[in-house]
């Protein structure tokens, strides 16, 4: 706005933007070339009115200027006339600024407003009282307020604020009088309004819709882990994710229902015009002219002749055959194109934008009429000659026809008749034919004029005619389309159909969905684009393709269109260079519609009675194209030949370049090069080519690529030393391998700083480890196939182990806060109750202890505690004199051969025998070399009571639960006899003093390995003592009458007996199993119904464990019932006691209880039980409880026995497997691991509690009151007592078996046997020799052959009820000898096991003078190398 | 040690005190330190870990609990990653008198050598629901860190949550030998001589 005064406000100008000034600066440039005349007296006329302002010459100048300009820029500006000059500000704006029409008053109120220098403010307040009615209050005392904005100054928006908010502020501002926060227009000073109107972020799209960009997840390719895989059982090597990228660009419908009658003729005429253009590329009728010509041109002789006019006749017909079809093609587009335009006239509207052009080629008339004529004129000759031929070969006929003829009818009167020709050779015939009887109708000469006329004529039908200009039809999509509104009401509603359908496409790939394509609409040209290129990471070979087109209609229904399957791409299809194809789809859909739309697979027609009908299915073509990746190093991402299915024979294995040298083999030049030369490649084969300049590309050494191409340039600035630099420091190799938790690097501490205190060594075990994981150590194993599978089980192990390292950095807010759990009543009712417990009760039970996470523990702090409580029916020594106690048992007479004291003595009186005791045992406990032992007490069944303390030492200091968890220790608690032996030489010295010596005798065992007390927490019960089935020298006494009748009951079961008590002091909280999600294969349903049941079994009985779902050694979850099928056993164990079922099943049992034992808990510390299946078992022939009840189980099963698997809890360990069979309705239970059974009544069963049984179709949870085997009923009908997992609510599906069909065995071989034997033998003798350094260790041959000859009967009675003839039989042999010694009986797997076994007996440990050894190692093998050993070993003291 | 030669470990002296807190409503306060440190590092002399006395808040106006509770601490290492950390936790009676913790709260020691004083904003762990709240303020078992050391640690963090309560401030003297000659310098360059320059005084503010 323009100011009446033309006086610029001094402030305005201040406030002037550099902007401003700067175009102003412009503006004044431009005028100044057209002002110049009036600029004297217009500065004259300045300084006038305007005295009182500084001012510079130089703007007024340009103040003036501007206006001039204004008006010269003939702008009808009322007061330019009459006023003073705008300033060049007002000038701006006015160029600038939009001009609205201004109310008078307002304009009156701002020439009052530009005044304001000269106090005239009256007639503005009037305007603007209604807004602001304390303006003379708000601005200082005289003064008017200003309107910037009126002004034409540049006002910023004010943020806004209701008015009355507004006002309250101003009246507590203006009680305060402070004017200060007003500006120049009377209102609350405010800053402009900070928020933008459009943000300067680009907005985030979001993909869904109603999901905020934010929270949108992103897709991320699955990651397949390598881990999970690499140790897969069986043949294949893993090689690397293939990929294999399928590029769907779109689908385009030949026939949709969605059609109507135009399309369908537009369908046809595209069709016929791609035909044409497909031909005219093609050319053929050219290509066949050209050869006519060439075949008629040449002129040679006889026989070449001959052919070449025999080949030029053929591609002639060719031509005119190909000739016509051109024609009719013509034609026929014509009229299709015909039959469409009278379509649309009919209908008064276009559907589709197909036009037909024919373009006409003139040509040269005169030289086309030659070209026809000439043509013409040698078909005709051809023709002829064709004749010519023809009619020879007749008239050959018949002449000798008329020989024949002449012959028998000579007499007959001769006939002449003259033929007409027109050529020579005729004329010749024709006196042949003179003489000649016409009996056989000669053959008749055609006329020429009639073949010229039947060339012409043939010539016209398909055949372009001289002069006519030749039609090139062109389809173009330049027409338009009617739009809807202009269409009837059916059409309409066709094209809101078509608009409501969309497609996408499945691909399947080995009839697998892998992807799918975004759903797009249907165009209304029936097309779809898609565009996407799928990338399919591969891991085996593709057998199929497939894609799978999808119709969607509106928001509900799918339909299925087609499926399409797609060719593997041959190996040297690669991305980038593989063509776009195009594969035709069609459907067998009825779609019948309700508007102009003709439907598929129902007929319409076009003519309007209906005529002519047509039936036409939805078809279509989609354009894809399939090919291998290609790698980041240029490799082809392609599998191997090996893994295809479908043997390529070799021949073609030398074309196929990827096939025959691998994928990698491309980037290999040398290799690549002399497979070409090998090959004697084509370099000439244009499918070569790209292999060819391959190969001289490098060869010649033009191009010079850097073989690199480095994304982040500043990578090296970056690095910390170089990578050379890094990867020799020792130092930083230390550092990198303690960083990824490297089992000897993990707990490493003070990583030296200087390379050379580094020493060497540190490496050494772990590059050894490193190193042996590829090699096979023999040596160790005795046997390749346990070294293989040790090796395999190693790497299993590691894989676990590091699956579990990663777990470990998961945390739950219970491994890191300490949370007292909300007591319930339940809880507080039973505080309650203890405030009445006796302080100090009779019966004082174990309370819980509070339990310590191994955390800040060291060494010293943790104890193990053994309470050794009492035993029964401890092996007694045979009785020392046969004679005084003959009632004792009918063995008695054979006891001479006893290893007592007394044999010495036999002639010591009666008193001295009656005093001797039975037994004198006490345990030694020996745990991490530390050894304790008892006092001695007395007689079969002792009681000890006693607490033996052991201090505890983790594996290097380390006391996290993982490291606990790897404890392998065992702790061993032997029984031994003390026996006293009189040393006094000779009779004299007796009487003077007593000189004893005290030996221990071995009498049995147990093992409880550390990781099992850990995971208890403690260990209470009475175990069965393994004593070797032969114990020379002891006895079980069956007693029965001499001790009390409560024992009595005992000893119904065989065997001895101890109880024990173990715990660890303090109670350490041992570690949870990894909670990982694994991945799986079952059934999602399937998995939740096993969670709920879980869940419900697991909060009515909390204690009980409820197994569904169990970890296979690939890693993935399997539900558990998979696991049990009936299994054939070995053949030959079955053959072994044809009768007898019962036997039968214990040598089942035995037969598995022979495979090796490999806890899970030492190897997979806890992290998780790994189930193998049952031929993976017996391929690895190790495996802990659970693989060995499931493979009894099978063979109980496959027996045709009832069996189940029971999830429960045994002692001494643990959480484990065990098998249930019915056998004549009673239920036996079964330690699969010792491959001992128990009745259901049993007291000893180890068994200690039961909580599911697992079939091969169900899991049964135990929901009785009771656990123990002894309290429950296993009668799983009863669904009060047991939880069925499938019940009628949820029926079984039918599971498959992940157990194979059938167990193949290997039948067992008897000469590695017998190898196996000598070696072991071997070691075990030089260990034995090993270990008595001080002494010389003398072997008695003679014992040893009897000993060896022993064994097989053992192995014959499975170590049963063979004391008694072995006894006889060893007494016999070795009169003279005082043996003491015992069978031992292991399952191989290892040496170091039996060398311990041999060591825990301290046999070797005798230190009399003249004791001889004897040891013999008998190996049995079974089917499928199992292998039952039994070492004997022994001591003896020859007698004097 | 032969200091004259070329050094294989560097050491890390460091004596200070935590010398006060502040937690407004609480009384009768005592905390307890430990040090976190990585596998490189060896604690050479002094102590690794302490408890201080009950201290009570004064009745005048600043009502900080002071407990001037020395640390005086060796460290040796050999690389300076893992370097050590104190972890102070308070604790104190709550309204029945049960013994709670008010705050745990760890900073590194100083790099540099010099004297230093840092204030430790310190927290504890919250409840998992209103409930549990409830009930632990009224049994006197609130949650608490199985160990302290988690608070220097990073790792599992994200399971738990904690309420922000009080400030400690800790005093450290650092010495530092042979970091320099073994390559690691904490020294800005153009200081010339760490001990003419006045303590670095950055405090953290909270």
């Amino acid at each position: 706005m323009f100011c009446l005064s033309g006086l610029p406000p001094v402030p305005s100008t201040s406030r002037m933007g550099f902007s401003e000034l700067s175009i102003r600066e412009r503006m004044r440039e431009k005028l100044k070339a057209a002002r110049t005349k009036a600029e004297a007296a217009l500065s004259q006329e300045d300084l006038g009115p305007r005295p009182r302002h500084l001012k510079s010459i130089r703007e007024r100048k340009a103040e003036l200027r501007l206006d001039e300009g204004v008006s010269a820029l003939g702008l009808n500006y009322r007061r330019s006339a009459q006023n003073d000059y705008p300033s060049a500000e007002e000038a701006y704006n006015f160029f600038t600024l939009n001009f609205d029409p201004e109310p008078e008053g307002m304009k009156v109120g701002a020439q009052k407003r530009s005044e304001l220098n000269e106090e005239e403010a009256e007639e503005y307040v009037e305007t603007h009282e209604e807004e602001q009615e304390e303006d003379e209050t708000k601005m200082p005392e005289n003064m008017q307020p200003r309107y910037l904005e009126d002004e034409g100054l540049y006002a910023e928006e004010r943020p806004y604020v209701s008015p009355s908010n507004q006002n309250i502020l101003e009246n507590r501002i203006l009680r305060q009088e402070q004017v200060k926060w007003f500006g120049d227009d009377g209102r609350i000073l405010a800053l402009p309004n900070p928020i933008r109107q459009s943000s300067t972020r680009p907005p985030v799209f979001s993909m869904e819709e109603g999901i905020p960009p934010e929270l949108e997840t992103i897709y991320r390719k699955a990651i397949k882990t390598t881990a999970a895989n690499q140790y897969l059982v069986g043949p294949g090597d893993f090689q690397g994710p293939f990929q294999l990228d399928i590029d769907i660009s779109g689908l385009i419908f030949t026939h949709h229902p969605c059609f109507s009658r135009e399309h369908v003729l537009a369908a046809k005429l595209a069709q016929l015009y791609d035909q044409y253009l497909a031909r005219k590329q093609k050319n053929l009728t050219e290509l066949l002219t050209d050869k006519v010509f060439l075949g008629g041109g040449m002129t040679f002789t006889s026989l070449i002749l001959y052919i070449c006019l025999y080949i030029s006749r053929q591609t002639r017909r060719l031509r005119d055959a190909e000739q016509e079809k051109d024609r009719m093609l013509l034609k026929s587009i014509i009229k299709v194109w015909k039959e469409m335009k009278s379509l649309r006239e009919f209908q008064k509207f276009t559907n589709t934008p197909m036009k037909l052009c024919l373009r006409k080629e003139e040509v040269d008339q005169r030289s086309d009429e030659k070209a026809y004529e000439a043509e013409i004129q040698a078909e005709i000759s051809e023709l002829q000659e064709e004749y010519m031929e023809e009619y020879e070969k007749k008239m050959e006929e018949y002449k000798t026809e008329l020989q024949e003829w002449k012959s028998w009818k000579k007499a007959q009167s001769e006939k002449k008749k003259k033929k007409k020709d027109l050529q020579e050779e005729e004329s010749i015939e024709d006196y042949d034919l003179g003489e000649e009887p016409v009996k056989p109708v000669p053959p008749k000469m055609v006329d020429s004029l009639q073949i010229e006329q039947q060339v012409r004529e043939k010539a016209n039908n398909f055949r372009r005619k001289p002069g006519e200009p030749a039609l090139i039809p062109e389809l173009v999509l330049s027409g338009s389309i009617t739009p809807s509104e202009q269409c009837p009401r059916a059409e309409v509603l066709r094209r809101e159909d078509v608009n409501k359908r969309s497609a996408f496409i499945k691909v399947f790939f080995n009839s697998k969905e892998v992807s799918r394509t975004v759903t797009r609409p249907l165009s209304s040209d029936f097309r779809v684009h898609f565009g996407q290129i799928f990338n399919l990471q591969i891991f085996n070979w593709p057998e199929s393709l497939k894609l799978q087109i999808y119709e969607t209609t509106g928001l509900s229904s799918t339909t299925l269109l087609a499926e399409v399957f797609i060719p593997v791409p041959e190996t040297t299809v690669l991305t980038g260079s593989a063509p776009m194809e195009e594969i035709e789809f069609s459907s067998n859909q009825r779609v019948m519609l309700d508007h102009e739309g003709v439907g598929s697979d129902v007929s319409f027609s076009f003519e309007a009675d209906g005529s002519n009908q047509m039936t036409l299915m939805t078809s279509g073509k989609i354009s894809n194209s399939v090919s291998w990746a290609v790698g980041e190093k240029g490799i082809p991402l392609i599998p191997p030949v090996s893994q295809q299915n479908t043997g390529i024979p070799s021949a073609l294995k030398n074309i196929d370049a990827i096939a025959s040298i691998g994928t990698s083999g491309l980037t290999d030049m040398k290799k690549l090069a002399k497979w070409a030369a090998e090959t004697k490649l084509d370099p000439n084969d244009p499918n070569n080519a790209a292999l060819m300049q391959m190969i001289m590309v490098p060869s010649s050494g033009e191009a010079n690529i850097p073989d690199f191409f480095r994304l982040e340039q500043l990578q090296q600035e970056f690095n910390f030393v170089s990578d050379e630099e890094f990867n020799r420091s020792k130092r930083f190799r230390l550092l990198q391998l303690r960083n990824e938790e490297v089992a000897e690097f993990r707990n490493y501490k003070q990583v030296p700083l200087h390379e050379r205190e580094i020493s060497e060594k540190i490496f050494q075990e772990y590059e050894k480890r490193l190193h042996e994981r590829d090699v096979i150590d023999s040596k160790h194993y005795l046997d390749a196939r346990r070294a293989v599978v040790a090796s395999y089980l190693q790497k299993v192990r590691e894989s676990v182990i590091n699956r579990f390292l990663i777990a470990k950095h998961h945390f739950l807010l219970s491994d890191l806060v300490n949370e007292e759990e909300i007591p319930t009543l339940g809880i507080l009712g039973l505080g309650l109750f203890k405030l009445a417990e006796p302080k100090r009760p009779l019966k004082p039970r174990r309370k819980e202890r509070k339990k310590v996470t191994a955390q800040n523990l060291s060494d010293g702090d943790i104890k193990l505690l053994v309470n050794i409580i009492r035993a029964y029916d401890i092996p007694v020594r045979k009785a020392v004199t046969s004679k005084l106690q003959p009632s004792k048992s009918s063995r008695s007479f054979n006891e001479m051969f006893a290893a007592s004291p007394s044999a010495q003595s036999p002639t010591n009186n009666v008193d001295w025998a009656f005093d001797q005791v039975l037994v004198r045992p006490f345990v030694e406990v020996s745990f991490q070399r530390t050894v304790c032992r008892t006092t001695t007490a007395e007689g079969p069944n002792p009681n000890w009571n006693e607490e033996l303390e052991f201090p505890f030492r983790a594996p290097n200091g380390d006391y996290s639960t993982h490291s606990l968890q790897s404890v392998k220790d065992e702790v061993f608690i032997n029984i031994f006899d003390e026996v006293l032996h009189d040393v006094t030489e000779d009779d004299r010295d007796r009487g003077r003093g007593i000189r004893t010596r005290v030996e221990r005798h071995w009498l049995g065992c147990v093992k409880i390995p550390f990781t099992t007390i850990y995971f208890q927490a403690r260990i209470d019960g009475t175990f069965k003592v393994n004593i070797p089935p032969v114990l020379l020298g002891y006895s079980k006494e069956k007693n029965l009458g001499i001790e009390r009748g409560y024992d009595s009951v005992r000893n119904l079961s065989e065997g001895s007996y101890i109880t024990l008590f173990i715990t660890i002091e303090p109670q350490l909280v041992p570690g949870e199993s990894v909670r990982e999600k694994f991945d799986t294969q079952e059934d999602e349903k399937l998995l939740q119904a096993a969670e709920k049941y879980e869940v419900e079994c697991t909060s009515k009985f909390p204690n009980r464990q409820c197994l569904t779902t169990v970890i296979d050694l690939n890693g993935k979850t399997v539900f558990i019932t998979r696991y049990i099928k009936p299994l054939n056993p070995p053949q030959e164990l079955l053959d072994a006691l044809p009768n007898s079922s019962q036997t039968t099943a214990e040598l089942v049992a035995r037969y598995v209880a022979l495979i090796p034992f490999l806890p899970d808990s030492v190897s997979f510390a806890g992290i998780c039980d790994l189930w193998c299946t049952s031929d993976q078992f017996l391929d690895l022939l190790a495996g802990d409880e659970e693989e060995h009840a499931v493979l009894l189980c099978n063979y109980f099963l496959g027996m045709g026995k009832k069996a189940w698997l029971i999830i429960g809890n045994a002692i001494p360990e643990g959480q484990t497997t065990y098998v249930l069979t019915l056998e004549q309705s009673q239920y036996v239970i079964w330690n699969p691991s010792t491959g001992c059974f128990y009745k259901h009544y049993d007291t000893f069963c180890p068994l200690q509690s039961v909580y599911c049984l697992i079939s091969c179709d169900n899991i049964w949870f135990n929901i009785q009151q009771w656990d123990s085997p002894v309290r429950i009923s296993f009668d799983i009908s009863k669904p009060k007592l047991w939880k069925p997992f499938f019940s009628r609510s949820l029926p079984y599906p039918g599971l498959c078996s992940v157990q194979p069909e059938e167990l193949v065995y290997q039948h067992s071989d008897k000469a590695a046997a017998v190898e196996l034997q000598g070696r072991i033998e071997k070691i075990l003798k030089e260990k034995i020799m090993e270990w008595r350094p001080r002494h010389l260790t003398r072997w008695n041959r003679y014992c040893t052959s009897t000993l060896r000859n022993f064994l097989p009967l053992l192995e014959q009675n499975q170590g049963k009820d063979v004391e008694d003839d072995h006894q006889t039989e060893l007494q016999k042999q070795l009169g003279d000898y005082r043996v003491s010694g015992f069978p031992i009986h292991m399952p191989f797997s290892e040496v170091r096991p039996l060398v311990e076994a041999v060591h825990s007996t301290g046999v070797h440990t005798i230190d009399v003078s003249n004791v001889e050894f004897a040891l013999a190692v008998y190996v049995h093998p079974y089917p499928q190398n199992v292998l039952s050993t039994w070492i004997y070993v022994a001591s003896l003291v020859r007698n004097r | 040690m032969a200091a004259a030669g070329s050094p294989s470990v560097f050491m890390v002296a460091v004596n200070g005190q935590i010398e006060s807190g502040q937690f407004p409503g609480f009384d009768d306060l005592y905390c307890k330190f430990c040090f976190v440190y990585g596998q490189d590092w060896v604690p050479a002399a002094g102590l690794e870990e302490g408890i201080s006395q009950i201290t009570s808040k004064s009745d005048v106006a600043p009502t900080t609990f002071v407990w001037n509770f020395p640390i005086d601490i060796t460290f040796k290492s050999t690389n300076p990653s893992g370097w050590p950390q104190i972890v102070v936790s308070v604790y104190g009676p709550d309204f029945f008198g049960n013994d709670v913790v008010r705050g745990y709260g760890a900073v590194h020691i100083p790099f540099t050598p010099g004297r230093h004083k840092r204030t430790i904003a310190m927290f504890v762990p919250e409840s998992t629901s209103k409930l549990q709240k409830f009930t632990s303020w009224f049994t006197g078992r609130r949650p608490e860190f199985t160990d302290p050391k988690v608070v220097a640690r990073g790792e599992g963090r994200e399971v738990t949550r904690v309420r922000s309560q009080g400030f400690v401030t800790i005093s450290f003297n650092v010495v530092t030998k042979d970091m320099k000659k073994l390559g690691y310098d904490v020294s800005p360059s153009d200081m010339q001589n760490p001990s003419l320059v006045p303590a670095t005084e950055r405090i953290l503010k909270y």
